[in-house]
């Protein structure tokens, strides 16, 4: 246990002391692999914030539903009891044409236009959350809730939603196939890098094996090795998109301001940062352990 | 403790180095295997310490047959043996200490106790004053001693020798006999390929003789 243990931090110094030997062959390395897995992951966090703002409109679809100008109070609480009792709405909110306008003052800059208005032009309003997602079943209460007395229209607004979403799919599905090539490429560039130190340390590893070292041990420098270059690697990639979404957020608070909206691009939370720096180790500890299997056999001391 | 029984060994290409050699080898012996050049004295070493595994016979070493050795033993069966080469096979890209460290290093020894050990080999050598110098800037004579040390650091039951005193001038040869009957009178069984008759003078070693890939009588 405590020999395994000596070996273990052994196998990481003398990694250590490799990577310091040729830093700037190193550094190189970080970045190919870096720039190669920022590519996928930046548009995954791209994807990611475009879900992060249709993302409730898109698993929960909603109905607007408006009343007439002229509907009085005693409408408003008919239609609001009848859609309390209707099997299809899970909840229902009433907006008043009051709280509508202070809203669309509030929240669209445009409180200049509002206040010149000289009556409100805005209707009272029910947003009403259905009990059954699907499509049919959408339509079908739409159509039913169109018909009721004092209610002008129904608006649906999840279809463009669900437009996005279906487009957000084929998205995601590009991410994977990015990443599984940039897997790849990451998997042969440590394989050639290991090929090419094993070349060089053929003296070494022949010595080695003439002293009784096992495979185990000549095996161990090589893949604490890929898996630090990896791992590095996918620090770099993480830099990268870091860097990336501070610049991009500079230039959206400038546009943020001028449409009084708040725009702001996520950074990669932890999990996602977590898997990125692990999946990066994996993949480079496995490129080496691929490279050390397909050479270290070919050398045997004679 | 090695016994080879009717052993045979011809190589890729047809060289057939060992016709039917057999020989024992007991426990803290000396033992001068001689010969001219090609006779066998080199395939020899290489069956015992599995470097080489016989055609036909069988090689034993502490009653295990290296002839059906699993691969995964061979390193274990290897730590029994300090090698040392004709070449030395030294490596230049770190120090004469970091040289003797590596078979301690591979069997996973404690830091401090294993830099105490190397101390103690490099000092039984007479290099402890240039642990920090890479081989490259050692004479032959210093070099070949740097290989001895790193033979015996783990402190080995055998220590086979291949042609020790082949690139050495008379002298240094003397030396490294003193060094190797030091070992012996401790309880190392030491067995040396060697075509160096002053050697085996001085040390006056059990012999044994091949000629033409056979024990000459």
């Amino acid at each position: 246990m405590r020999a395994w243990l000596w070996h273990q931090i052994d196998a990481f110094a003398t990694t250590l002391a490799r990577f310091a030997r040729t830093p700037v062959v190193a550094l190189l390395n970080f970045g190919v692999i870096g720039i190669a897995l920022a590519m996928p992951v930046g548009l995954y966090v791209a994807l990611d914030n475009l879900q992060g703002m249709t993302r409730t409109l898109a698993s929960d679809p909603q109905l607007s539903v408006f009343l007439a100008l002229d509907a009085g109070r005693a409408d408003v609480d008919g239609i609001a009891t009848r859609l309390r009792r209707h099997p299809g709405v899970r909840e229902s909110r009433y907006v008043s044409r009051d709280a509508a306008l202070k809203e669309l003052k509030k929240s669209t800059g445009l409180a200049d236009v509002v206040d010149s208005l000289p009556a409100n032009p805005l209707p009272d309003a029910f947003i009403v959350a259905p009990r059954n997602a699907a499509p049919d079943a959408l339509e079908a209460l739409r159509d039913e809730v169109s018909r009721w007395p004092k209610v002008t229209h129904v608006q649906l607004d999840a279809a463009w939603a669900r437009r996005l979403d279906a487009g957000l799919r084929v998205a995601r599905l590009t991410v994977w196939i990015l990443a599984t090539l940039f897997a790849f490429a990451l998997v042969a560039v440590t394989f050639n890098t290991i090929r090419l130190q094993i070349l060089t340390r053929r003296e070494e590893i022949e010595v080695s094996k003439l002293i009784g070292a096992t495979d185990a041990f000549i095996r161990r420098p090589f893949l604490y090795f890929g898996a630090l270059q990896g791992l590095a690697g996918g620090l770099a990639a993480w830099g990268i998109i870091w860097v990336g979404i501070y610049l991009l957020n500079g230039g959206l608070a400038e546009l943020s301001r001028l449409y009084a909206t708040p725009i702001e691009l996520r950074h990669l939370g932890p999990a996602d940062s977590a898997s990125l720096l692990a999946f990066s180790a994996a993949l480079g500890w496995f490129g080496s352990w691929l490279s050390v299997n397909q050479h270290l056999a070919h050398i045997e001391p004679r | 403790m090695i016994s080879f029984s009717q052993v045979s060994k011809r190589y890729p290409g047809g060289l057939e180095a060992l016709r039917g050699v057999t020989l024992t080898i007991e426990r803290s012996e000396m033992v001068f295997i001689t010969g001219a050049s090609g006779a066998g004295k080199s395939t020899v070493l290489k069956l015992m310490a599995a470097i080489e595994r016989p055609t036909s016979g069988s090689v034993l070493v502490n009653n295990q047959n290296i002839g059906r050795l699993r691969p995964g033993a061979v390193p274990f069966l290897r730590r029994n043996f300090g090698l040392i080469f004709q070449d030395q096979k030294l490596l230049f890209d770190r120090t004469a200490f970091d040289n003797v460290m590596l078979p301690l290093a591979i069997t996973g020894f404690e830091r401090r106790e294993a830099a105490r050990r190397v101390r103690a080999a490099l000092d039984k050598v007479g290099l402890l004053a240039k642990e920090k110098f890479n081989p490259v800037r050692l004479s032959g004579g210093e070099q070949q001693r740097l290989a001895i040390a790193r033979a015996i650091v783990h402190r080995p039951a055998v220590l086979l020798a291949d042609e020790p005193t082949g690139n050495l001038d008379a002298a240094y040869a003397l030396e490294l006999g003193e060094l190797f009957r030091s070992f012996n009178q401790v309880g190392v069984t030491v067995v040396i390929a060697t075509h160096d008759e002053s050697l085996a003078a001085r040390l006056k070693p059990r012999r044994i003789a091949l000629k033409e890939g056979k024990v000459a009588a």
